[in-house]
């Protein structure tokens, strides 16, 4: 009893003391090789690999936020990474939103359990650099990625991306549809859901769009999405329920716009439960998206951080996202020189051509106009 | 005995016995210190703190802050001002039923004078008021959601039934409103002395007069407190819509709004806007007591 309270006591003594001493000591937080880990650039300010495993292990902690598990094979990436290092990854609040990830690395500034990396949207990748947020870090796999996927400094990179698709229990669905224009046919009544309201996830945000591109729209122009939107409302097929694992095995959305990893990934995991559940890249739009990484600029455990960025550009890290169905951005550099794994990659959905992405201000547009007129649509 | 006497000295009072209070409140003075010190720290400092967010005007593209008004004028236009006033509809509804409902159920238990009637229906009441959030929600999605047991059942989707609007969140909402108006209106009821019946009675008065101008006189504060009680409730239900509803599109609320803007991947920079519909809240609650007090006033003097 009173060995725990003295216990206790000194801990709390150790986290005041670290608290009072921690700006002072973030100047000095160099590896033992002498190296500062929270400004490294890359990999050889380290000296090299070695170098940064072991700067990584002296910190021995990674800590990680809003990262399920059933996300792009996160689940096996954390513990890949954990076993190979043997650095301990504290995974918080997996299912946090980019902007909760923002606001961690804001509000706890200067503490032990500020994020040390972030997975965001483009958006917040983009209006978090411009706050200066984000450590630049070019790993070494940097040269492969093209241009347009990552930041000239360095600030951020995309990781991986996918298709909107759509998914369908067809257990419950007799036909499958296999296109915006199918999902308005009588047959899906009250079926038809996406990923959570488009003013607040980036994935039902890209069904929006997706369907805007198959109703005439384009990349300027993002009504037509939410006029299918109301469209499906008003024939009574629009399924307000936010699609998640737990809706798909239960039936609550048996047919989900979704992107195809996350589709994709249910299907692998409901195969044993009895639901057959089939992922589709719709015919009449193809429209494709990456989320990026950054480096918290006061990473609480530096090196561990740009040790956990090199292992998810290495081949090994980005065959383990394709694992998960989603697309890694250095798949076509990996298909050429052959450090794919080409099973994994064969089991991707089918799709045509080139992807292409629309540019900042084109996504800035289509929120504003999404936010002033989704409601009116689907209400 | 030990009810009756409870309403008794709220009659009392109620009345104005001036000298009394004068000295009770001189003497009152510092007790009431602890009182008010939390008050302001409970909610005063968060009301600041919100009004100081929600005037803070973040430009979008350099990023710099300044004081204005444009969170507030944002909070109040397009889609926030249709989810405020959604919300307030629903919550209009809410109370509404609730207390229509929730009265009769009471009436009903107390006037049949059955304890083993009363006692059930008390503590089922007091437990079902305390059932929000995500577990009422989820109840109501495995019983009468898309994929429910009853919809399945009866095929309720093909009928035009949906869980997910309007109706059915009015419904999810009446199930812990009524058993909390059942709770707040009971001890009125029982306040109803029958002599009072029997009085109105012997001097020729109906039923229906009996309630115009005395019954429902009487139990009007307990009705009012009980509207105004169910009315936040429901205004204020955050987890039970968004657990139920998802996306939250089909029926724009407020709460969901807030939670859309503060923390979401798809609109940057929204976090003001979002402290701005706080305050609409705050200032539509402050408006219905405004409404409330004056009201309940007037119906307690009647009492006197």
């Amino acid at each position: 009893m009173k060995a725990t309270r003295i216990a206790s006591l000194s801990t709390g003594l150790v986290v005041v003391v670290a608290a009072l001493t921690g700006c002072g000591a973030k100047n000095e937080d160099t590896t033992a090789a002498g190296v500062d880990a929270g400004t490294a650039t890359s990999i050889a300010d380290f000296g090299g690999m070695d170098g940064l495993v072991a700067a990584a292990k002296e910190e021995g902690k990674l800590h990680v936020i809003a990262l399920p598990p059933d996300w792009a094979n996160y689940g096996e990436v954390i513990d890949t990474f954990s076993a190979k290092y043997g650095i301990e990854v504290e995974s918080e609040n997996p299912d946090a939103s980019s902007s909760e990830e923002i606001d961690a690395v804001k509000t706890r500034k200067g503490q032990d359990r500020a994020p040390d990396v972030l997975d965001i949207g483009a958006a917040y990748a983009l209006s978090g650099a411009q706050e200066g947020l984000f450590a630049p870090y070019k790993v070494a796999t940097w040269d492969k990625i093209p241009d347009s996927l990552k930041a000239a400094n360095g600030d951020w990179v995309n990781d991986y991306g996918g298709y909107i698709s759509i998914g369908c229990d067809a257990k419950r669905i007799e036909v499958c549809p296999t296109s915006f224009a199918d999902l308005l046919k009588p047959e899906y009544k009250g079926k038809v859901a996406l990923n959570g309201n488009p003013n607040k996830s980036g994935s039902a945000y890209s069904g929006v769009f997706a369907a805007a591109l198959a109703q005439g729209g384009s990349f300027d122009d993002i009504t037509p999405g939410i006029n299918f939107f109301g469209e499906l409302k008003k024939v009574g097929n629009f399924n307000p329920v936010e699609a998640t694992p737990a809706t798909v095995q239960q039936g609550e959305t048996p047919i989900t716009i979704d992107w195809d990893y996350l589709n994709a990934g249910y299907a692998e995991q409901f195969a044993d439960k009895g639901v057959d559940f089939k992922v589709i890249v719709p015919s009449d739009a193809q429209f494709a998206s990456y989320y990026a990484q950054a480096i918290n600029k006061d990473a609480p455990h530096p090196a561990a951080a740009r040790l956990w960025q090199e292992f998810l550009y290495s081949p090994e890290g980005q065959n383990l996202w394709l694992k998960g169905y989603a697309r890694p951005v250095l798949l076509p550099a990996m298909s050429a020189d052959g450090t794919v794994d080409a099973a994994l990659a064969a089991k991707l959905p089918e799709v045509d051509g080139e992807p292409e992405f629309p540019t900042d201000a084109q996504v800035k547009a289509a929120k504003a106009t999404l936010s002033e007129s989704w409601d009116a649509a689907v209400s | 005995m030990g009810r009756r006497r409870f309403l008794m000295s709220t009659v009392h009072d109620s009345r104005p016995t001036p000298s009394a209070a004068r000295t009770r409140r001189g003497r009152g003075g510092l007790a009431t210190i602890p009182l008010f010190a939390f008050i302001g720290f409970a909610f005063g400092l968060p009301l600041v703190a919100i009004g100081y967010a929600a005037l803070q005007v973040k430009d979008p593209d350099t990023l710099a802050t300044s004081f204005g008004i444009a969170n507030l004028t944002a909070s109040l236009q397009g889609p926030y001002r249709n989810a405020l006033q959604s919300s307030i509809e629903l919550s209009a509804i809410v109370a509404f039923l609730g207390v229509v409902f929730g009265t009769l159920l009471a009436y009903a238990v107390v006037a049949s004078g059955s304890r083993r009637l009363r006692e059930p229906v008390l503590t089922a009441s007091g437990v079902l008021a305390n059932f929000g959030g995500v577990p009422l929600a989820f109840t109501w999605v495995a019983t009468l959601g898309n994929a429910g047991m009853i919809t399945d059942l009866f095929n309720l989707t093909d009928h035009g039934w949906s869980l997910y609007s309007f109706t059915g969140l009015t419904m999810a909402y009446l199930y812990f409103a009524i058993p909390l108006m059942v709770i707040t209106i009971v001890p009125a009821l029982d306040g109803l002395r029958p002599q009072w019946r029997e009085a109105a009675q012997n001097n020729g008065a109906s039923t229906w007069q009996f309630w115009r101008h005395v019954g429902i006189p009487v139990l009007m504060p307990s009705l009012l407190g009980g509207g105004v009680l169910l009315f936040g409730a429901a205004f204020a239900a955050h987890a039970t819509a968004a657990a139920m509803l998802g996306t939250g599109s089909t029926v724009p609320l407020i709460t969901l709004k807030i939670a859309a803007a503060l923390g979401g991947d798809v609109m940057v920079g929204q976090e003001n806007v979002a402290f701005a519909m706080s305050l609409d809240m705050i200032l539509v609650v402050a408006l219905v007591m405004a409404i409330y007090l004056p009201l309940q006033r007037r119906s307690a003097r009647w009492l006197a």
